[in-house]
């Protein structure tokens, strides 16, 4: 199979700080890929050098034709902003030539009620706008889906929810996945691949049952992670 | 007041009542005051030079634009401190070239006889900036949520800033004979503001914003001819009443 990513000695400075140095590797078409780490690691980071919206050194290079979908983390929004989920979905969707019944669609498959999508997007709660940028990403067929750290300010249900819904539409659209999330349980549900992203640089890439051993986690996280492990081991 | 006065300054209030919707949104509130008083060292330079001040005035605010994109660009610094610095500077050196009752009317406005290239720029920028918008406005809209989404839309987020900026200093520039360096600001502003009160979806808020644009120039010019009062002060002093009123109008949860 193809690759739809492929990076090599990627490097990210934030002014004079180093965010990530020399990171290779490689997404399948198709696949799954979790990024996980501690705060600080540069996970953010490296979602804004795959869009673009930072500079980086070395070689970052997506399959011809891919269209991405982005997830970010949260958007600090003024709660009283006149603008309307729909709006915010129309404003894609004339972009990028949706039609009408698209945006329909994007919105029942993140399960958006009416009602809600007419609300200005401020006045959402965390998991309808999660829902609501989902929508968006979704918008205008995208086969690469970034999310970040999607679960951010969502209750257990909600992201139960969500990530059901990113894991049918993989399998529907044939989605090239990357996801950053700490909960190893989902990595081991979700992801054929795994990048655990060290403060020092890379700690490891590869499936997760092979890289993610307590000596690795250890490594990327600089704390053993006993809970996690028996959490993961026992389900 | 004439058919053509009435025409230029109705053109002129929709241009602001468009631009300011966006501007507020994009948190540009202070901003976008201070930004008109650019505009004050080109009309005190080209007094001194015996130009059409309004001409002087247009290029020190589309240069005034250029550096502060040109400064977010390189530094990183937010709109509002870039545009705080640059305003600052530009009213030291205005108002040391411009003195007196001069000062005045770059300050407040005074309309005046009309030249025709006035009456061509007065009719044709607003029609350029309104155009530009609408044209825009899924763009600005998903930038001002996210930049980093945009760029994923394929938004060239840079220049639509730029593009942004200019449109905005262009109507300032409308303003600087009505309202002068002062309010011309404020006509951007309030009845955005105001609109962004009352409106839940991006179509009423320009909706409204444009209404108290348009209504309180119109209604302003009319006051100040009755009551032999300067023209700028009574427009915003009804957009300012608009904006208070609209303060008691709970917007529907």
């Amino acid at each position: 199979m193809s690759d739809r990513l492929t990076v090599c000695s990627l490097g990210v400075r934030f002014g004079h700080t180093e965010v990530l140095r020399d990171l290779s590797f490689a997404v399948p078409e198709s696949s799954t890929m979790a990024v996980i780490g501690p705060n600080g690691a540069g996970k953010t980071a490296l979602f804004k050098a795959l869009i673009g919206a930072l500079p980086s050194t070395g070689t970052l290079t997506w399959a011809p034709g891919t269209r991405i979908g982005y997830v970010p983390q949260r958007l600090d929004l003024e709660r009283d902003l006149p603008l309307s989920g729909r709006d915010f979905l129309n404003a894609k969707a004339a972009l990028v030539g949706a039609s009408q019944s698209e945006v329909k669609r994007a919105t029942q498959l993140v399960n958006l009620g009416r009602a809600t999508a007419l609300r200005p997007i401020g006045s959402l709660s965390g998991g309808q706008f999660q829902r609501l940028l989902l929508a968006f990403a979704l918008l205008g067929h995208p086969n690469v889906l970034l999310f970040d750290e999607p679960t951010t300010g969502i209750d257990e249900p909600g992201e139960e929810l969500l990530y059901a819904t990113v894991e049918r539409l993989q399998r529907e659209e044939k989605l090239t996945l990357i996801f950053i999330s700490h909960e190893l349980s989902l990595v081991y549900r979700m992801a054929a691949l795994v990048l655990c992203l060290g403060r020092r640089g890379v700690s490891c890439f590869g499936p997760p049952r092979q890289i993610l051993t307590p000596d690795t986690l250890e490594r990327t996280y600089g704390a053993p992670l006993d809970h996690y492990l028996h959490d993961v081991h026992e389900h | 007041m004439s058919i053509s006065g009435l025409l230029l300054s109705g053109s002129m209030a929709v241009a602001a009542g468009v631009v300011g919707c966006f501007a507020v949104m994009r948190r540009m509130t202070l901003a976008a005051d201070a930004m008109s008083h650019i505009a004050l060292p080109g009309l005190g330079l080209a007094l001194v030079l015996h130009l059409n001040p309004v001409v002087g005035g247009i290029a020190m605010l589309l240069l005034g634009a250029l550096l502060i994109w040109g400064l977010e660009q390189r530094t990183g610094i937010s709109t509002e401190t870039v545009v705080g610095v640059v305003f600052s500077t530009a009213l030291a050196v205005g108002s040391m070239l411009a003195s007196g009752e001069e000062l005045l009317d770059a300050l407040l406005g005074k309309p005046g006889v009309l030249s025709p290239m006035e009456l061509v720029f007065g009719l044709l920028a607003p029609l350029g900036v309104v155009l530009f918008l609408i044209r825009a406005r899924n763009r600005l809209l998903i930038t001002l949520v996210s930049p980093d989404l945009a760029r994923t839309v394929g938004i060239r987020v840079e220049r639509l800033n730029l593009g942004f900026l200019l449109a905005f200093a262009v109507t300032v520039a409308l303003g600087l004979r009505y309202l002068g360096v002062l309010l011309m600001g404020s006509l951007i502003i309030i009845p955005a503001a105001t609109a962004k009160h009352l409106a839940r979806n991006v179509r009423s808020m320009f909706l409204v914003s444009v209404g108290v644009s348009v209504g309180a120039t119109v209604l302003g010019s009319t006051l100040a001819g009755l009551l032999h009062r300067p023209t700028g002060p009574l427009i915003i002093a009804v957009a300012a009443a608009c904006f208070f009123v609209s303060l008691a109008w709970r917007r529907p949860a």
